[in-house]
């Protein structure tokens, strides 16, 4: 993209950022763009996750975060402390011991928060499903949740594709419309 | 040793408690005592030089299913009378010889002395036991469930004729 | 909706009149608790007094399942109890399915079993290695393993199509065949892993500050890791050579030449928890040894022979038992005759490992308490099965 009558362009011009957000525009210095939009970008491209694994999907989130499918390049950071993350991806199957503290744990998450559920397991009970005494049917039968990722387990990519999903579902919310309108337009 | 060793070890020690080796078809085979001699066959079998079993693999439980299968009324399987069966498997490190043992207790009254005495690592495994299958163990400083909630009241899981109830504290467990 | 378990819970924490013992939850969602565990503290200061684990988040009820799948449909459960070294569970299941079977199996598939048991081992102290040290503190490690733990999954999934869960070895033989490059790519990967090894020494067994964290802490001694049935780098890192594929060997082992590393105090006490880390890091080292001289003289054949269609054992009991990267997993097996057993009961090696938690931890730090737990390396999904 580099070469030398380019860059004379860029600095000369003013151009469009990049065909998909149209409504960026720039010259060397100054953005121009809707409020609201603004918002949606700098949120969606921060978000906190709880470190939360419970099973074998936990070890795929792990492998995630590493080196080789990264997710600190989404802007994804693993913090320990419910209070201080945005979103929570539910990996595992879900108890009947565990799901009063997913619940408390979901509740400590201050607003606006987003679930993930990712696995076979907390979407529906998995493999467990037919004879499990002690496993709960899927974890939306506690908490309300945005994105499901299947899979048993699902690979890196898949869990990256429910990522930019969540992203996509975040880009359209208001935050400024109305004072008294209602947070999510969903 | 081999089994058939061991167990004419103990038959000449013990003269008057019953006890015999049984073998399937396949598989291996092992010798049966019942629960009343059972503490003594441990205690000879850890403390005798020439045996010498320091080393407790595994305790497991099993439901035999071999009493009156009658039906309640709501068409569920109920079991009475039968017994319910302890598998203990120890291995010893200095002689490098491995054993199987087996007792039978009723199922209305299920009740063990306790090894936590001799092998600490049964304590775990008496209290799975417990928690799965109702065998009680006398002597056992912390008898709790283990692996299920706390106050879990719905039975014991691993029998033949355990039904998965409908709600636990307001979660719907059927799919 | 919580109460009634609360009270019966937490009902032991009123103490009367003790006035300087403080009950601390490390409770089941943690960043070092490897997984939902849930331990209760009882701390004076900053001083562990006792510690008590309570476990079943994860009681996943595998051995209800068990009772009403066939043989084969079991393969998939198992697979998912210890979910970090799935192919070693396969082979301990399949070995017991066969004595109760009597069937032998070719010469290939015996082979092919020890190779991918073996690099399953590797990839099972990867992860152990790499979390004892974000536990730590040294967040470099962690990715250097996975990364070399990323090479390994790219292998297995060009053989089975899995990279976690695999369900490769069934009762009878394995359920695909090597693919042809397959020999040409484990030795290229061998060959660039022990130059990727030397750089995890210089980081993590010779840090100084490594060794001041772990060296002298939760010392096991032989005795007490004897009587509460301690096994795999537990029980080695405490000096004494316990590994079943020397005591009782299964496969063919018994034709390859490997040593057992044992703990002996080189950094601190012997039993600590810097020996059991180095005990995994040398078998590490064993590990490629057994590989190599597998892919030396693996020979030819059909894999898919004695594979049979249906199982259905004659009545008996069988417990057998092998080495996984934990310690010893044992299953014992009831059949009565028909295609469905009767009862499965798996011996889980971290269940008997966690049990000693409360006996290594009295008296020291809540820091040195999160070493203490890596060096254990337990899976929940085995803990709580």
């Amino acid at each position: 993209m580099n070469t030398i009558n380019e860059k004379d362009n860029l600095l000369n011009n003013k151009i469009e950022y990049n065909s998909k957000d149209k409504n960026f525009y720039f010259e060397p210095g100054v953005i121009i763009a809707k409020a609201d939009e603004l918002f949606s970008w700098a949120r969606k491209s921060s978000l906190w996750q709880l470190t939360f694994g419970l099973a074998c999907c936990a070890i795929e989130m792990m492998s995630t975060s590493a080196s080789n499918y990264d997710f600190d390049r989404f802007g994804v950071i693993p913090r320990p402390s419910p209070r201080q993350a945005d979103v929570m991806i539910v990996s595992g199957t879900v108890t009947l011991k565990m799901a009063s503290r997913i619940k408390i744990l979901y509740e400590q998450m201050s607003e606006p928060k987003y679930v993930i559920s990712m696995g076979s397991c907390a979407t529906c009970g998995g493999p467990y499903w037919q004879h499990g005494y002690h496993v709960l049917k899927g974890v939306d039968r506690i908490i309300p949740v945005d994105v499901y990722v299947p899979g048993c387990p699902p690979r890196p990519e898949a869990l990256l594709d429910g990522l930019i999903t969540l992203q996509k579902k975040i880009e359209k919310e208001y935050l400024l419309k109305e004072k008294n309108d209602n947070k999510r337009n969903i | 040793m081999t089994i058939k060793e061991i167990f004419d070890l103990l038959k000449n020690r013990f003269e008057n408690i019953k006890i015999y080796i049984e073998k399937f078809e396949v598989g291996e085979e092992y010798i049966v005592v019942s629960p009343d001699a059972l503490k003594q066959i441990l205690q000879e079998i850890r403390n005798n030089p020439r045996l010498h079993f320091d080393y407790l693999m595994c305790i497991s439980s099993v439901d035999d299913a071999n009493g009156e299968i009658k039906k309640d009324e709501n068409g569920n399987k109920i079991i009475k009378g039968g017994t319910l069966s302890l598998y203990y498997h120890l291995y010893s490190t200095t002689r490098n010889h491995k054993i199987a043992i087996k007792t039978s207790v009723d199922r209305e009254n299920p009740a063990v002395p306790t090894a936590i005495d001799l092998w600490k690592s049964a304590d775990w495994h008496e209290r799975e036991a417990f928690d799965m299958m109702g065998i009680k163990f006398e002597g056992h400083p912390n008898l709790k469930r283990i692996l299920m909630p706390y106050d879990w009241n719905a039975g014991f899981p691993l029998r033949k004729d355990f039904i998965t109830p409908e709600y636990y504290n307001d979660l719907k467990i059927p799919y | 909706m919580m109460n009634e378990a609360y009270n019966l819970e937490y009902k032991s924490l009123k103490k009367e009149g003790d006035s300087e013992i403080m009950i601390l939850n490390m409770g089941p969602q943690h960043p070092s608790t490897h997984g939902v565990l849930r331990l209760e503290l009882k701390v004076n200061g900053e001083i562990i007094e006792e510690v008590i684990p309570h476990i079943g988040y994860l009681h996943r009820c595998f051995e209800k399942h068990a009772e009403a799948c066939n043989y084969q449909q079991v393969i998939p459960y198992v697979d998912r109890m210890d979910y970090l070294s799935s192919m070693y569970n396969d082979f301990g299941y399949a070995i017991a399915v066969e004595k109760l079977l009597g069937i032998e199996i070719p010469e290939r598939v015996e082979y092919i079993r020890i190779i991918m048991g073996e690099f399953q081992r590797i990839a099972s102290h990867l992860v152990a290695i790499g979390t004892f040290g974000l536990d730590v503190g040294s967040f470099t490690p962690f990715l250097y393993c996975f990364r070399d733990r990323e090479k390994i999954l790219t292998l297995f999934e060009k053989t089975c199509g899995a990279r976690l869960l695999y369900n490769y070895i069934w009762p009878g033989g394995v359920s695909h065949d090597l693919y042809p490059e397959f020999k040409n790519d484990a030795l290229n990967f061998l060959k660039e892993f022990k130059r990727n090894l030397k750089d995890l020494e210089i980081l993590l067994v010779e840090n100084k500050i490594f060794i001041e964290r772990t060296a002298g802490i939760g010392v096991l001694p032989e005795n007490i890791a004897i009587n509460y049935a301690a096994s795999g780098p537990m029980i080695r890192g405490s000096g004494i050579p316990y590994d079943i594929r020397k005591i009782e060997p299964y496969g063919i082992y018994d034709r390859f030449e490997f040593n057992i590393p044992v703990g002996e105090g080189m950094m601190g006490k012997k039993g600590d928890c810097w020996d059991r880390f180095y005990v995994r890091y040398l078998e590490i080292l064993e590990s490629i040894k057994i590989i190599e001289q597998a892919l030396d003289s693996l020979p030819d054949g059909n894999v898919f022979e004695k594979l049979p269609k249906k199982i259905k054992p004659k009545k008996g009991i069988v417990y057998s038992r092998v080495e996984s990267p934990r310690g010893e997993l044992g299953f014992f097996i009831i059949s009565d005759g028909s295609d469905k057993p009767f009862r499965i009961k798996v011996r889980a090696p971290s269940f008997v490992n966690l049990s000693i938690l409360p006996e290594i931890a009295k008296g020291c730090f809540i820091a040195d308490l999160v070493a203490i737990l890596g060096s254990i390396d337990i899976v929940l999904g085995e803990v709580d099965r």
